[in-house]
């Protein structure tokens, strides 16, 4: 390996023996892939056809109204197929998959986002598919489980542990150092061992490409500051890599759950309950206790409860380039709602994250001023969850008639 | 260093045996336990795995004595502590298995004194390849400590010769893809493997994952040093209590 993928001192590659090989191909393929120019065309070229690039960049008139402060524009990944930003990882990562010469994929997924977006990509090429989720997760998310099985994967649940999606990326690394030869796993983050962190950033790059080139064609000026949520740091490295040349804040926002007190959240970024450590193959910030056992995790949004985060979002965190803020669960049911309410846009529980934060700022800045609010997935797909904190009684009893139905 | 032990020991016996165990599972005292049986059942050295919550080289078993071992409140410090006091009590070397992170947060150099201090003789560190491992490779020279690093068939020559110049003690070779407790075909090919294994190092060769019985450890007479017992020991006491461990122990050979 000619690049062990550091970022002062986070990152690295820290793999079984076994993978040492698998990392060296996948690292010269992303090499090459990178530095031809028709790689990038291709895939801007399938983004457009496949899914819907470039997305569009939604003036909030309605909210900027209500806050009475900066403008606010949201960037519409909710309109990828699939629903998400996952979808621009994935189908990046598949392109590689073609150049290796496998033909299976497996992936972990939290939320189900990155499963559904996974398993879609190997339908469209091809792969078999093997989506590892925590038990918990496929009980939260269900409906994106019977997608993925529409579409051909097979979902395994995983038991081990805190049965999230931690343990879903365990899972997958076992799988893949037995199936190497044949299969490529298709980390859904921009964490993991070198050169996944920095893989995953350039294909979501593509969202702040576009967003600088969208906001300087409406505005004729760079926003004051851009909002993302941060799970593994995809979407938020996506976004901001546009912008990290630029007079510009960027603001992270992570999941604050319950509270950063409560011991019941996944910021690893804003909360002392977090120190740094490695595994799951790299060094970052994990939530952990002093002996290095990691710790539960809690969020509202599934594709945020996560123990470690982007080694590439730590250092920016260490040099003070990125800030970061974390949104409780209260909060962000609150702003989904007024989302919903004020835009007609629906925003994912984890994308709500990021409108938390820029609620809570954008009052206090001029109307002068651009804030850009990335919503990195739709929200239809929560819509237990949702139902649930918004304590909706019709939902209630649809629900149970349908029980009824299937039960008589 | 262990390098002489077990050049020493292969003249005595044409495979040596090392066992593994999960510390603090099902107990630190069933733990204790199974040691003594092994140690009369004649192993010649033992690795002594301190749980973490990822283990992610390690297969439905092991990991599960992991998860259990946390579960029922097991902590570094206490894995220390035992082990201090075995490698103190029993006759043979003792090493430590564990993922980095607990290297890390104890503190590296922190770590490799108080093995030295402790008699324990050399560690696997599954997910520290040399090239992450600066530190913990300097710490062990110091303390006169064999950092034991792994050879898979899917490690080219030329990668191997590397490993074999930064490893001492032995050199540790996965039998195939995939992780811990899984079925290994005893195979020409696991032959022809080792016999490459050989040409890249002087160093003893331990062959591990997979190996179950006698037979097993037939076949690898000759062709390996020392014969890895991990998963099967473990199941073997799940299912029968420790009370089978020292005779299983002893019939392997
Ligand atoms: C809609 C959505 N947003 C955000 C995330 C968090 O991931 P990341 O931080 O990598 O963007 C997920 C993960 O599943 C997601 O589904």
């Amino acid at each position: 390996m000619l690049n062990r993928g550091y970022y002062q001192g986070f990152g690295g590659a820290f793999l079984p023996e076994i993978l040492y090989a698998t990392f060296d191909e996948l690292e010269e393929t992303f090499r090459a892939a990178k530095n031809d120019p028709d790689f990038w065309r291709n895939y801007e070229q399938l983004m457009s056809s496949y899914s819907c690039r470039p997305t569009p960049l939604t003036f909030a008139e309605n909210l900027t109204r209500h806050f009475g402060g900066a403008r606010i524009y949201i960037k519409r990944e909710d309109l990828n197929h699939t629903g998400a930003h996952k979808a621009n990882n994935v189908m990046g990562q598949g392109l590689l998959v073609k150049r290796m010469g496998k033909n299976r994929v497996i992936a972990e997924t939290g939320a189900g986002q990155h499963g559904v977006a996974t398993a879609t990509m190997a339908a469209k090429f091809g792969f078999d598919c093997t989506i590892y989720m925590g038990e918990v997760d496929v009980e939260r998310q269900r409906p994106n489980v019977f997608w993925m099985e529409r579409l051909g994967a097979k979902v395994v649940p995983v038991l081990d542990g805190t049965r999230i999606l931690k343990d879903a990326i365990n899972e997958a690394f076992r799988d893949w150092v037995s199936n190497m030869d044949t299969t490529h796993y298709v980390l859904g983050t921009a964490c993991g061992p070198h050169p996944f962190p920095e893989m995953v950033s350039w294909f979501q790059s593509i969202i702040g490409t576009e967003a600088r080139r969208q906001i300087l064609a409406v505005e004729g000026k760079l926003p004051a500051r851009i909002y993302a949520c941060v799970g593994g740091g995809s979407n938020a490295m996506g976004i901001f890599s546009g912008f990290f040349d630029d007079p510009v804040e960027l603001v992270g926002v992570e999941a604050g759950g319950q509270g950063l007190d409560s011991g019941k959240h996944a910021s690893r970024l804003c909360s002392k309950d977090a120190s740094v450590g490695v595994a799951q193959g790299y060094k970052t910030y994990f939530l952990q206790n002093f002996e290095g056992q990691m710790k539960e995790t809690h969020s509202i949004a599934a594709g945020l409860d996560y123990i470690g985060v982007s080694p590439i979002l730590a250092y920016h965190k260490e040099t003070g380039r990125v800030r970061f803020e974390a949104a409780t669960d209260d909060e962000v049911v609150a702003a989904t709602a007024l989302t919903i309410r004020k835009e007609g846009v629906i925003p994912a529980l984890e994308s709500a994250h990021a409108f938390v934060q820029a609620f809570k700022e954008a009052p206090a800045l001029s109307p002068e001023d651009i804030v850009i609010v990335n919503q990195s997935g739709r929200g239809d797909k929560d819509i237990f969850t949702v139902a649930d904190a918004f304590n909706d009684p019709e939902w209630q009893k649809f629900i149970i008639k349908k029980a009824k139905a299937y039960n008589a | 260093m262990l390098e002489n032990y077990l050049k020493e020991g292969l003249k005595e016996r044409d495979i040596l045996l090392m066992t593994h165990i999960v510390l603090g599972y099902p107990t630190f005292e069933q733990s204790l336990q199974i040691i003594e049986a092994m140690v009369k059942g004649g192993v010649d050295l033992m690795e002594l795995q301190i749980p973490f919550s990822e283990p992610i080289a390690d297969g439905p078993v092991i990991l599960s004595a992991n998860q259990k071992a946390l579960a029922g409140g097991v902590t570094v410090s206490q894995c220390m502590d035992f082990a201090a006091k075995v490698s103190q009590s029993f006759p043979i070397p003792f090493l430590f298995m564990s993922y980095y992170n607990i290297l890390l947060k104890y503190g590296v150099s922190r770590f490799v004194s108080v093995m030295a201090e402790s008699n324990l003789k050399g560690a696997i560190v599954p997910d520290l390849p040399p090239e992450e491992g600066q530190e913990y490779m300097e710490a062990m020279k110091d303390h006169k400590l064999d950092p034991i690093f792994i050879i898979s068939p899917t490690t080219s020559s030329e990668r191997m010769k590397y490993l074999a110049s930064v490893a001492s003690g032995f050199m540790y070779c996965v039998a195939r893809k995939g992780v811990t407790g899984a079925n290994t075909d005893f195979s020409i090919q696991l032959q022809n493997y080792l016999n490459n294994c050989r040409k890249a190092t002087p160093l003893p060769l331990a062959l591990g994952f997979g190996v179950k019985n006698k037979t097993d450890i037939d076949f690898l007479k000759g062709k390996a040093d020392i014969a890895v017992i991990g998963t099967q020991t473990i199941r073997l006491m799940e299912q029968e209590g420790v009370g089978a461990v020292e005779g299983f122990i002893r019939d392997l050979r």
